[in-house]
């Protein structure tokens, strides 16, 4: 329902649109403006069924627009956009609050929580009703951080957290503890905060990452360059742009000689420490400046580094918006990290703020940010261990990205991971379905009412007019079906829970 | 990339872990309070398929004409040739896998991971290499005349990021920006519009060198167990399914939307063929491996006379060994080469040896100097493998040796890797290379096929 001021200061024109099934397979948009005084409730007539939101009409596609802040339309899709991809989408009713500040104070709200994150609701626990596990048990660090992503106030700070997951991806199969990727993703959440030198620096002695990397294993007598490519390839600077030669690798890596830790069969790998013993104290020529370099000046070398500030924009930049900017936006975004001494927040906030990101095309939710967003939804709080196997079906499990690049966001979505993310729907569906045989469901429903029902139970997520137009089709088709009446609860329980299953599976919450 | 370490109970623990994955996933799928799976109790029209009489059954068949997609499996695409590819993902070791034993550089350059000069098969057809005592099923299938070997196969200028060297394989040419796979490509000139087995990953995820311009391909992880569960049965699912299916073909504006219908689209031509794969029975014993699991299950969807090419599949074990390499190594190699073997001789019982073809391939070698973490790190040329009783059997290209080795001190390739897909496609496919693999015209056309 869209909301406009009217001309006179004390009135207020609400525009009500609803779908209107004529009864012969057509559907027809129908408006009816009301006008009333501020502050004026609207009349309450009897509770009759809600009208059907407005579905979504699909956008223009926009070519990439010049670097600037988005000064369009700030409705309850972009809103709900915003929180798509800066969070982990809407809880009922956020979109449309988020909507009422403007898009400024909108990506503010999210990007500058104010105080500790506060989680609301009930605490995590796996298909049993116990308290999680997330340092010991298998797959319980995916609920904890799903937990997180769900309940949190602070859902960006979250996102950003995922980001950098992604980015500096370190995984569980090479690290002993669960608790050391536990101790990175702290680590990651508090680096948007920051600068990205910052950032660079700590993951570089990171314990996870020391032995993910083989930065542990990477002694004077031996150089390891596992960390020291990757640094330069996937951190930092990228690879095939001319940036660095093989022997810049060979060079980095005994600058980055030092880190040992101990281990232990019981703790695995602990203690870790930079030993000056085992660093390799010769000088080392690296992008042709020749010096006694060690693990700080690598990563100096590296974000100072001519090539890093387009990387990190280009690279910042295909979070959130699908399609390459504009070389005057990026050159405009290098800019603003250059000159805040490359801090990542104020990159962040012009990105959410940028046309492209309100006027662009939609992407495809990861897999994890679909789940969070349908648990936030349905209001449904983590009490199953289905998404931690449902969670690596449909490509992503957390702290286990399947290689140091992180998960391909071009390949979402195929032929095994779009089950993935239907049953995904089904096991959150397990509590919140209709019961179909034991006659407790209504017997008579009208396709709208059930229709209504199903979205509402989504907080009325805003759908194509196409996927609504094969939403009434499918309700209106089920009633031929009753041949008996003790057909006809089962029924329409069961169509009740058709529309719930296809709604979340419908590409519109597929995409952000 | 797994990171294996030097302790023995990081290994248990991880083997652990990865048992409790397995439990996780194999825990029963209908829980209290789970409706029946969609479609349970439907008179189903099955038919009969393949040489192992594997019944086939497809849902709703009563109602609604069989799809179209199932009169290319009656046609039997039985005449059809089918390339099996197997990534061991990280960059295998190929001086561990085929082992210079006789080279005197050798020791000098792998103190601690030189296998021993007696240890492993001699390879015949040049016998200063020997297989790794892990890889004595490749051994055996060689001495059969079912393997051929590229000892050191890659192309000039060897990349050594796992994730561009890579992609120039799965593309087929040394470009980063395709986004085709070259198996995707042979697909989209050969493929058909209804049937996404033609191009099948046994993934969760797509494989790049399946990725289609056009034709639909598919990804399964398991051939037993594709179904879509739901909260509604019978008529009410069928209706959803319908609707489901329609959300599938509707019009698109945008790329991601496209690529959503797209995979939707699949997914139900998927659901509608899989979904009654029933339990099968494999004449052979596989090894207690995932690649074996997956392999089975592919010999008795080739037994059913699904329609597939190109399938591609990740071999257990993680390579990208810079430290601790013997410890994740050899069980990879073994449960690879066991896999591989069981599958042979699936076909063998099920008379398919003749249609389909196995390679194995990495996105790189490793350096041959051992890096001082009992590791190595990356290098550049690496082995390739044909396995199947139509693979000619004879070595393409030399072992170079490592006296000479390239500028970064990487093993010299002597064989192309896009010259293997040209011959593949011309020898194999019996298509042209030349619309499939840029710059074919330049490369050689060894012998593959016998």
């Amino acid at each position: 329902m869209a909301v406009k001021a009217g001309k006179k200061k004390k009135q207020v024109t609400y525009r009500r649109q609803r779908w209107v099934d004529t009864g012969e397979g057509v559907v027809r948009l129908r408006t009816k403006v009301i006008r009333r005084r501020r502050g004026e409730k609207p009349p309450r007539k009897d509770p009759g069924p809600r009208p059907l939101p407005r579905p979504q009409q699909p956008k223009r596609p926009a070519g990439p627009q010049p670097f600037g802040t988005y000064k369009g339309k700030f409705g309850r899709l972009e809103a709900t956009r915003l929180l798509n991809r800066a969070g982990f989408g809407p809880l009922p009713g956020q979109a449309e609050k988020l909507a009422k500040m403007g898009m400024k104070k909108a990506v503010l709200s999210l990007t500058r929580p104010r105080g500790e994150a506060r989680l609301t609701g009930p605490e995590p626990v796996d298909g049993d009703g116990i308290p999680i596990a997330p340092f010991d048990s298998w797959g319980h660090d995916h609920l904890w951080w799903l937990d997180r992503m769900v309940r949190s106030n602070q859902p960006f700070r979250e996102r950003m957290a995922l980001v950098f997951h992604d980015w500096f991806a370190t995984s569980n199969t090479g690290v002993s503890q669960q608790r050391q990727m536990i101790d990175q993703y702290w680590t990651l959440r508090s680096g948007v905060n920051g600068t990205f030198d910052d950032l660079t620096l700590k993951i570089t002695r990171d314990p996870a990452m020391l032995q993910w990397l083989s930065g542990g294993d990477n002694t004077k007598w031996s150089p390891n360059e596992n960390y020291a490519r990757e640094l330069m390839e996937l951190f930092t600077l990228g690879a095939d742009r001319g940036a660095y030669t093989e022997q810049d690798i060979r060079e980095a890596a005994r600058a980055l000689t030092g880190w040992r830790y101990d281990w232990d069969d019981d703790l695995g790998a602990h203690n870790f420490r930079f030993d000056p013993e085992y660093h390799d104290d010769d000088p080392k020529t690296i992008f042709g400046q020749k010096g006694n370099w060690g693990w700080r000046d690598v990563c100096r070398l590296c974000v100072t580094h001519r090539l890093h500030a387009s990387y990190f924009v280009d690279k910042l930049w295909s979070y959130f918006v699908p399609a390459a900017p504009s070389k005057d936006t990026r050159q405009a975004l290098i800019r603003l990290y250059l000159e805040n001494d490359r801090k990542i927040l104020p990159v962040v906030e012009a990105i959410l703020q940028h046309p492209d990101f309100y006027r662009g095309p939609p992407m495809i939710k990861p897999p994890v940010v679909f789940n969070a967003s349908l648990l936030r939804a349905l209001g449904e709080p983590i009490r199953s261990d289905a998404w931690v196997w449902l969670g690596d079906g449909a490509g992503q499990q957390l702290f286990l990205p399947p290689n140091v690049a992180g998960w391909d966001d071009e390949r979402w979505l195929d032929t095994s991971t779009v089950r993935a993310r239907w049953l995904m729907v089904t096991y959150a569906l397990e509590t919140h379905h209709h019961e179909a045989w034991d006659d407790s469901y209504r017997e008579k429903e009208s396709t709208r009412e059930a229709v209504n029902r199903a979205l509402a139970t989504y907080g009325w997520p805003a759908l194509r007019a196409d996927h609504q137009g094969e939403l009434i089709a499918m309700a209106d088709r089920i009633p031929a079906y009753v041949q008996d009446e003790w057909q006809a609860r089962p029924y329409l329980a069961m169509r009740q829970n058709a529309l719930l299953q296809l709604i979340a599976s419908s590409p519109d919450l597929q995409l952000s | 990339m797994t990171d294996p370490r030097c302790c023995q109970n990081y290994t248990r623990s991880n083997l652990l872990r990865s048992a409790a994955a397995q439990a996780g996933r194999g825990l029963p799928p209908i829980e209290n309070g789970m409706p029946l799976p969609a479609g349970t109790g439907l008179t189903r029209r099955g038919f009969i398929a393949g040489a192992a009489g594997l019944a086939l059954a497809v849902y709703g068949a009563g109602r609604t004409p069989l799809p179209l997609f199932e009169d290319g499996i009656a046609q039997a695409a039985q005449s059809d040739r089918v390339l099996v590819s197997i990534f061991l993902d990280g960059g295998a070791d190929a001086l561990s896998l085929l082992a210079p034993v006789d080279h005197p550089r050798y020791h000098e350059l792998r103190p601690v991971l030189a296998l021993d000069a007696g240890s492993g098969t001699p390879f015949s057809e040049d016998p200063s290499l020997h297989w790794h005592p892990a890889a004595s099923a490749l051994a055996q299938l060689h001495a059969e005349g079912k393997v051929t070997v590229f000892p050191a196969v890659g192309y000039d200028d060897a990349n050594q990021s796992h994730f561009t060297s890579r992609h120039f394989w799965e593309v087929g040419e040394l470009e980063t920006d395709t986004r085709t796979g070259w198996m995707g490509r042979y697909l989209d000139l050969v493929g058909t519009d209804n049937n996404p087995l033609q191009g099948l990953s046994l993934s969760n995820t797509l494989a790049p060198a399946l990725a289609t311009r056009e034709k639909p391909v598919a990804a399964v992880e398991g051939v037993t167990d594709y179904d879509l569960w739901s909260h509604a049965s019978e008529p009410v699912s069928d209706e959803m399914f319908r609707s489901f299916k329609r959300m599938g073909q509707m019009k698109s504006e945008s790329p991601a939307l496209r690529d959503s219908r797209r995979a939707i689209r699949a997914t139900n031509i998927i659901r509608e063929t899989l979904s009654s794969f029933e339990e099968f029975q494999s004449p052979v014993q596989y090894p207690e491996a995932r690649l074996g699991e997956q392999l089975s299950g592919l010999a008795a969807l080739l037994g059913a006379g699904m329609p597939l090419r190109c399938v591609s599949v990740t071999a257990d074990g993680a390579y990208d060994t810079h430290s601790a390499q013997v410890e994740e190594f050899d069980g990879a190699v073994k449960a690879t080469s066991d896999s591989i073997l069981a599958f042979q001789r699936d076909l063998e019982a099920r008379g398919l040896q003749d249609r389909v073809l196995v390679q194995v391939w990495s996105e790189f070698g490793r350096r041959p100097e051992e890096n001082g973490s009992a590791g190595t790190d990356h290098g550049a040329a690496g082995v390739a493998l044909l396995i199947g009783s139509r693979a000619s059997g004879q070595m393409v290209g030399e072992f170079p040796g490592l006296t000479s080795l390239d500028p970064d001190d990487n093993l010299r390739h002597t064989s192309d890797f896009r010259a293997m897909y040209c011959s593949l496609i011309e020898q194999w496919f019996d298509h042209e290379a030349g619309p499939i693999i840029p710059g074919a015209s330049r490369f050689a056309r060894p012998v593959l096929i016998k």
